[in-house]
């Protein structure tokens, strides 16, 4: 049979499995007394070993199962839990899921697990048989009845179907017991029950079954214009199942039709019990119909980019109804405008996703890289509901890998260190996302030693990216600056875990180019913290359009501080730079006419009035001087494709409402 | 030689041609948006029905001069792999048939590294051009 329509379900649910048995295992080594936890283990590892062997990738499924075999000895309480069981587990885990990656990028899932299962093997040690037990209660469950109860509903649908001339009949299905992906078989069953009627009742309910809450076999009642044997053959024909009754319900009299033999399988016989009439609501169906739905990402991104174009085109309208003296178009593009910026929230809350896709993986990692520096640490999670737009998701977790593994390398101190300062033990690392604005913020924090002002500066002057005089006269947060220049790292030894040749300085640059901004915070002895802003979207942005003589520009709202107008008289020159002095600060010009070398339009002559748009950066700021101030717009973000690439303090290119294209100002490279 | 339909185009008196699998679509020239610090050849970029592409003077960029343009003047909007790329030319021709047997590998004489070869059809002479080449310079 071809499973490759459901190989994508496969990866999706494993990897939530995969999760899901990782999160535990992490809590179970906190509380490694609570039985209740193996429980849920055991129960992902066991779907997750369904799955796969039905998926036919034998590998995975033999691994899981061995370490079913050993989660289901804890689990009984003839096996305690120790921290080399731990870490086999967990090496189980990471083997399972580079088996799962293989089988996404189209491998055949193989991998080498022989060591790990011999591992495991020892730890079973005394072997036992876990699942004999198992397979005893299974067929406990089996044998109970599986008569169907109705509630009015129901009934009244059965009715109106006799009326029209269709068939009820209950169909007991049994799978063979060797089956290892039951709740995948009753799926194709339904549907191919689906294809013939409807089912309009289950037992044990579809959620139940979906969840293998079931022995071999389950009963459902189905309306459909075949007549009974060809449903039998239809369902007969699914693999692994062992057994199909079909019996006409409402009826006094059974009729227990003809089993359609498959192979050699046998077949029982079963009378149909009595149907009985009890009020007992049924949401099984309703609940079937789930609320959300998975969207392949393409999708969204090419509704993204449709949207984009009717935003062009909705700015296109508002300037030619504003240019008309039409009230009735006026009306109409005003409500169509409302409308799109509905619609736009509506589209760009979609493509949001919490980041907890991205936090998940680090209480692994810290727990890993803990282990092997030796230090022991707890990682505390906080906000990983904050949503964000799935372009910045994508491209946020190599910087964050890197600050938690700066934290833990750099940032803690050592058990000994932290013991010596009367520090608790356990160093502490916050992971903290929140909203703020129209950004999000993430944290970094720890309570470890902080950073040591004097040596980052020894180690600046050392590598001469600054000057004796200039270190003393670096504030603080400007020395924590000095971290993020290239090729700088404050460890004294270049450990295995930070110190591998791409510093802070590249989580800098990844930051900046999602149009972020990163800080340091942090105090001696306290700790630091590295606080990461990020935009909510990168798809649509507020922008300020400019115009340079004749050409229009647009510099993004967000790092704008101010735009104002000033006499020319007030610019002076320092240095050979043009500056003005604004609100008690020097901010120096900078002439966009010149840095993009737009060609004037008319003679230069010298212009009184000059506007000047104030960006910032960190806590840097400079004047963009420019001819005129246009006015705000919601701007869509194009690139400007492959051919052009590195353009000087140009971030891309967006098309005005008349069809005119704009470039984008990235004000970041006018301050140094 | 893979060539068989080309889209062949003036630049001045000379006629050159591009493999027709690689063009997207010929435009007339609207506004278009320079770019600045981009190489000199680089016009700047166009909107083509929302997209930003960017357009270049394929005179100048083979070092014959720069384009006057004219009603005649057009942009070839080629695609190779994921990069687009407009060219000005004087005017388009035809969509021409070529056969293997009539390219001749580019002389020596007239060296470039944008030429792929010349083809003689019915006494025309046409410059068939490399667009690899042409879009690998892009960076400056």
């Amino acid at each position: 049979m071809d499973l490759s329509g459901y190989l994508e379900m496969f990866i999706e649910e494993s990897k939530d499995h995969l999760q899901a048995i990782n999160d535990q295992l992490l809590k179970l080594e906190t509380e490694p007394d609570d039985i209740g936890i193996v429980h849920e283990i055991f129960r992902s590892a066991h779907t997750l070993k369904g799955m796969a062997g039905s998926m036919g990738y034998d590998d995975l499924a033999s691994l899981t199962h061995q370490m079913e075999n050993v989660l289901d000895l804890v689990r009984n309480g003839k096996l305690a839990i120790t921290s080399e069981m731990m870490d086999v587990i967990f090496t189980c885990v990471d083997l399972i899921e580079k088996m799962v990656d293989s089988i996404e990028q189209g491998g055949d899932g193989k991998e080498d697990v022989s060591e790990v299962v011999m591992r495991l093997g020892q730890i079973q040690n005394p072997t036992m048989e876990p699942t004999a037990e198992e397979s005893e209660s299974v067929s406990k469950t089996t044998a109970e009845s599986q008569a169907l109860e109705i509630d009015e509903f129901q009934a009244s649908v059965i009715a109106q179907a006799r009326e029209t001339g269709k068939n009820v009949y209950e169909v007991t299905v049994t799978l063979d017991e060797k089956c290892t992906m039951k709740s995948v078989r009753a799926y194709m069953i339904f549907q191919a029950a689906e294809e013939n009627g409807d089912i309009i009742q289950t037992n044990p309910s579809v959620e139940e079954i979906e969840e293998e809450k079931f022995g071999l076999s389950f009963t459902m009642l189905v309306i459909t214009d075949r007549d009974a044997r060809e449903l039998q053959v239809q369902i007969s024909n699914i693999t692994e199942v062992r057994e199909v009754i079909v019996s006409e319900k409402w009826n006094q009299e059974v009729h227990p039709l003809p089993q359609v033999s498959k192979e050699t399988k046998v077949i029982a016989k079963q009378t149909e019990g009595q149907q009985k009439e009890k009020e007992e609501p049924d949401t099984a169906k309703k609940k079937h119909r789930s609320k959300s739905i998975r969207v392949d990402i393409d999708k969204l991104d090419q509704l993204m980019n449709l949207f984009s174009e009717l935003i062009i085109d909705r700015g296109r309208l508002e300037q030619i109804s504003r240019g008309s003296q039409l009230p009735e178009l006026t009306e109409t593009v005003e409500h169509m405008s409302r409308i799109s910026t509905d619609l736009q929230g509506l589209i760009l809350n979609m493509r949001m996703v919490p980041v907890e896709q991205v936090f998940n993986r680090f209480p692994r990692m810290v727990r890993d890289l803990a282990k092997e520096l030796n230090k022991k640490v707890q990682l505390v999670v906080e906000g990983a509901e904050t949503e964000l737009d799935r372009t910045v998701i994508d491209e946020i977790g190599d910087p964050l890998v890197h600050l938690l593994r700066n934290a833990l390398d750099h940032g803690l101190e050592s058990t000994e260190e932290r013991l010596a300062s009367s520090k608790p033990e356990e160093g502490l690392i916050l992971l903290k996302a929140y909203h703020g604005g129209n950004h999000v913020f993430i944290e970094v924090k720890d309570d470890g030693k902080g950073i040591n002002r004097e040596k980052v500066l020894n180690k600046a002057i050392e590598r001469s990216v600054v000057t004796q005089e200039d270190a003393k006269t670096l504030t603080d947060s400007q020395v924590f600056e000095l971290l993020f220049s290239s090729g700088f790292s404050t460890a004294d030894k270049i450990s295995d875990i930070s110190g591998r040749g791409v510093g802070l300085d590249v989580v800098k640059t990844k930051i900046e180019s999602l149009g972020g901004v990163i800080t340091i915070d942090s105090k001696l002895g306290e700790g630091s913290t590295f606080r990461i802003q990020l935009p909510l979207t990168l798809s649509i942005i507020y922008a300020m359009l400019v115009k340079v003589e004749d050409e229009t520009y647009a510099i993004p709202f967000n790092s704008i501080v101010e735009i104002t107008n000033l006499s020319s008289d007030q610019v002076s020159t320092l240095y050979g730079q043009k500056v003005i002095q604004f609100r008690g600060q020097v901010v120096p010009l900078v002439y966009l006419n010149e840095v993009y070398q737009v060609p004037p339009i008319e003679e230069a002559n010298e212009k009184e009035q000059l506007f000047v748009v104030i960006v910032r950066k960190g806590d840097k700021t400079v004047g963009l001087v420019v001819d005129s101030v246009l006015g705000q717009q919601e701007v869509v973000l194009k690139s400007l494709g492959g051919f052009l690439t590195n353009l000087f303090a140009i971030s891309g290119a967006t098309i005005l409402g008349n069809g005119e294209v704009a470039l984008i100002i990235d004000s970041n490279q006018f301050i140094k | 030689m893979e060539f068989s339909k080309i889209v062949a185009f003036k630049l001045g008196e000379e006629e050159y041609g591009l493999d027709i699998n690689c063009i997207q679509s010929i435009e007339r020239i609207e506004h278009i948006t320079r770019v600045p610090n981009a190489p000199v050849y680089v016009k700047g970029v166009i909107n083509l029905r929302g997209n930003v592409t960017p357009v270049i003077d394929l005179k100048n960029k083979l070092g014959l001069g720069h384009t006057e343009f004219t009603d005649m003047s057009r942009v070839i909007i080629t695609k190779l792999e994921e990069i687009e790329l407009g060219m000005i030319v004087d005017q388009t021709n035809d969509v021409i048939d070529i056969a293997a047997d009539s390219i001749e590998a580019a002389a020596s004489s007239f060296d470039s590294a944008y030429f792929d070869g010349v083809a003689k059809v019915a006494g025309r002479l046409i410059i068939l051009l490399k667009l690899e080449e042409l879009m690998k310079t892009g960076a400056v």
